[in-house]
């Protein structure tokens, strides 16, 4: 038995004992988007809970399951009973529930939101099964499969679930039958592109060079997507076993993770994992008797958009400033320091463990025909089940809106599909598969997988403004297509947001869009003016609502909008008048307010306190000052 | 994060993790502002003898990227989510809160230290938007009400 064999059953033993606790197993979701939901304050109420009442049970802290809009999500296992998830728990409920459940042996199950596993089914009646409920039923789990269920900082719980297998199976094939196989599974870069996995590692393998880089991007800087965190905070060694397969097929002695210092949960636990990966044999000189060495360096990003780009990020790690470079070269010919350089992104990278453990012909059977596989996307926004998804590419815009995500409250709007340099699609385009082509056809791209929905309440104008003035704080300057259009693209959008849009402005805007696409040196400056030209193209009526008519349907632009107070509906309980900043608000207890539109700044605190406090009768409206002035005409 | 003036004993401690190449430039910038929370002219002239590149050079990079100040920051440091989902649901209107209520701009530190305030592009809370951070706690489905509240809990 060699050695990984070894450590393989090693892990197992310590797995199945896990799974066969004889003392309750209690799983807590403490990756960041649990922390911010108070996942940190549940554990110290579970920990607490624990002691005062002398229990015994072992808390396992996991990654995130995928379904935000539950967290924070603590699961109970009791010894030959199922998993018990309870969502959106806070530290009062994590007590009761632990006081009845293990000391009563009452799971309370009216706070249960599913069970996993098939052991005492009944259990659990009428708790539906976790992967059935209509969030999760769709979804096909592929990178995500560990994410929720080990503990992302144990190398044991990966080991023990076929962890590092695919890097086994790599060795025992040529690097060349490696890249081979990647190429038969037909994987596109996830990271936004979809080029072909396997040609870049050709070419980076064919190309001469004495020293070749694989370098991790997980600078995930499109503002609405969390799917690199989320895989790395949950999954971190299938990350790192992913960048084994892809350095031994290119023949890389050396990698680079270059990853947001706004994600220091994912950098520690991707630092732990090396340690880790170290003392096991998957890291350092001759990895598992394969005569292949292979080290990893994180780098932190400081902060700049731009550096997602490949030749912004080579340069960032060269210690310059993130400025892109003219290609050709490509890095895969010359990158980092000159040498044939590999970037791949933290999916792509995830992924191939799976298509190497598994075979060619099983990632196949998940897509469509040029787009197979999986693909992860965070679904934000107006969204019913916001959260990290993983759907088969083709499933259709509908699908994952409305069938896993549950549609919006307010009629559907409109959808961003790729963050700030994707495109902004419409109703008509819900039937429309994801995959790379189809979402290009649209005028929108697949980018990294920030599914961003909006409703009604959702001005698409305010909108477009916000990804380019995004985009355009983030150009790097170097080319001026970029540098100055997107300025003058994004002051003539302030014009027309603030009610002093001309006639010719959106013709303006569609002619500076199109040259700034076709004109501008990297990815950046020819995606960023996506957003205008499609809600240009499918939201035309709206733009000059607000260029003609100076109205705002959506009552979002400031300066088109007021406050109002219906006095039908105001009971004068003064709760506005105290949060009122400037004093606009006056009026006597018991009687209906008056609100001075002339000290009005619109901060909405009054709106706020009006429908969350119990007393109010939301009688503090936000609409449109044309709908105002239409119905005094009236 | 407490003010400590950066001594020579730091900047000696921080340059023995690394080699003298210019790769390291931006690592070392980061733990310079980690121990000392902005980068001083001192600190660049020091950087600048250590690996042998020009002053100009390395504020050319740090002012590049947004996370690196040139001030000293307050005890308490406030993130603002501007990210797209914020957006969506008000981070803008938010951030004004929290200016009126400091009485300073993002990219500000309030007179008395106790605050600075800084506009980022995402958290990665997307689902729980908006969200605001302070120091290393995150609040999130913030509200313009829930805002003083929050704030007096930080000397």
């Amino acid at each position: 038995m060699n050695s990984y064999q070894k450590k393989r059953k090693e892990a197992q033993k310590k797995w199945n004992l896990l799974k066969a606790s004889k003392i309750p197993v209690i799983y807590l979701g403490t990756a960041s988007c649990g922390r911010a939901a108070g996942a940190m304050e549940v554990l110290k109420s579970v920990q607490k809970t624990l002691k005062e009442n002398r229990l015994k049970a072992k808390i396992v802290q996991v990654g995130c399951i995928g379904p935000c809009y539950l967290e924070p999500l603590m699961d109970i296992r009791l010894p030959s009973r199922p998993r018990i998830s309870y969502a959106n728990v806070n530290p009062e409920k994590a007590t009761r529930i632990i006081e009845s459940y293990l000391i009563k042996g009452d799971p309370l199950l009216q706070f249960a939101v599913g069970h996993f596993g098939d052991e005492n089914v009944e259990f659990t009646n009428g708790v539906p099964a976790f992967f059935d409920l209509p969030m999760l039923k769709p979804q096909v789990r592929v990178v995500l499969r560990n994410c929720g269920f080990i503990d992302p900082e144990e190398i044991d719980h990966y080991l023990a679930n076929e962890g590092y297998a695919g890097i086994m199976q790599a060795f025992s094939k040529l690097p060349q039958e490696v890249i081979a196989e990647v190429g038969e599974a037909g994987i596109r870069g996830r990271g936004g592109a979809g080029f072909p996995t396997y040609k870049k590692w050709e070419i980076c393998r064919n190309s001469p060079g004495e020293s070749k880089y694989l370098i991790c991007n997980a600078d995930e800087g499109d503002p609405g997507a969390f799917m690199n965190r989320s895989l790395i905070e949950g999954d971190p060694h299938s990350v790192l076993e992913g960048m084994l397969i892809a350095a031994y097929a290119i023949g890389a002695s050396h990698g680079y993770i270059y990853i947001r210092a706004e994600y220091p949960l994912a950098i520690a636990r991707l630092k732990k994992a090396i340690t880790q990966m170290k003392d096991y044999g998957f890291l350092g000189k001759n990895i598992q008797n394969s005569r292949f060495n292979f080290d990893i360096t994180i780098r932190e990003g400081a902060g700049a958009f731009v550096c997602g780009e490949e030749t912004a990020l080579i340069a960032s790690i060269e210690g310059k400033r993130g400025m892109p470079k003219s290609r050709p070269p490509f890095p895969a010919v010359a990158g980092l320091f000159g040498m044939p350089t590999i970037i791949n992104n933290v999916e792509t990278l995830g992924t191939l463990p799976n298509i190497l453990r598994n075979g060619a012909s099983w990632y196949k059977g998940y897509g469509t025909r040029g787009n197979h596989g999986t693909k992860t996307f965070s679904l934000v926004g107006k969204v019913r089940r916001s959260g990290l998804v993983e759907v088969p590419l083709g499933m259709t815009l509908r699908k994952i809106i409305f069938d896993i995500g549950g549609g919006t409250r307010k009629p559907f709007k409109a959808v961003q599909t790729g963050g700030p340099s994707g495109g902004c699609l419409s109703e008509e385009f819900l039937d429309t598969p994801v995959d790379y082509e189809s979402l290009d056809a649209a005028g929108s791209i697949m980018g990294s997988g920030g599914l961003i929905v909006m409703d009604e309440d959702t001005c698409v104008v305010d909108v477009a403004h916000y990804f380019l003035d995004f985009t355009q704080k983030e150009s790097c300057g170097k080319c001026s297509p970029c540098r100055v259009g997107s300025r003058h693209m994004v002051e003539i959008l302030e014009r027309i947001i603030k009610g002093q849009g001309q006639a010719d402005d959106l013709t303006k805007l569609q002619t500076l869009g199109e040259t700034v696409k076709r004109g501008s040196l990297c990815g950046l400056g020819q995606t960023a003016p996506n957003p205008v030209l499609t809600t240009l193209r499918y939201f035309r009526p709206e733009y000059l609502l607000h260029v003609t008519e100076k109205h705002c349907p959506s009552a979002v632009c400031r300066e088109l909008i007021e406050y109002r107070v219906i006095p039908e509906k105001c009971t004068g309980c003064q709760r506005c008048v105290s949060v009122c900043p400037t004093g606009a608000i006056t009026g006597p207890r018991a009687e209906p307010h008056n609100l001075d539109p002339s000290k009005c700044i619109k901060c909405r605190a009054c709106y706020e306190i009006c429908r969350f406090d119990a007393i109010a009768g939301d009688a503090i409206i936000i609409r449109s000052k044309r709908r105002s002035s239409d119905e005094q005409a009236k | 994060m407490k003010e400590r003036s950066v001594t020579n004993k730091d900047l000696i401690h921080i340059f023995s993790g690394f080699k003298s190449e210019e790769g390291n430039l931006i690592p070392i910038l980061q733990r310079v502002q980690e121990k000392r929370g902005y980068i001083s002219e001192e600190a660049i002239k020091r950087i600048s003898r250590f690996l042998k590149i020009s002053e100009n050079q390395i504020f050319g990079v740090a002012s590049f990227y947004s996370q690196f100040r040139f001030d000293a920051p307050g005890r308490n440091s406030i993130k603002v989510c501007l990210g797209t989902a914020c957006h969506v649901r008000g981070g803008q209107i938010l951030c004004e809160a929290v200016e009126r209520e400091l009485d300073i701009s993002p990219g500000q530190t309030t007179k008395d230290k106790r605050f600075d305030l800084e506009r980022v592009a995402c958290l990665g809370c997307c689902a729980l938007a908006p969200v605001i951070q302070i120091n290393d706690d995150i609040y999130s489905r913030m509200t313009v009400i829930r805002l003083k509240e929050i704030l007096d809990k930080y000397e």
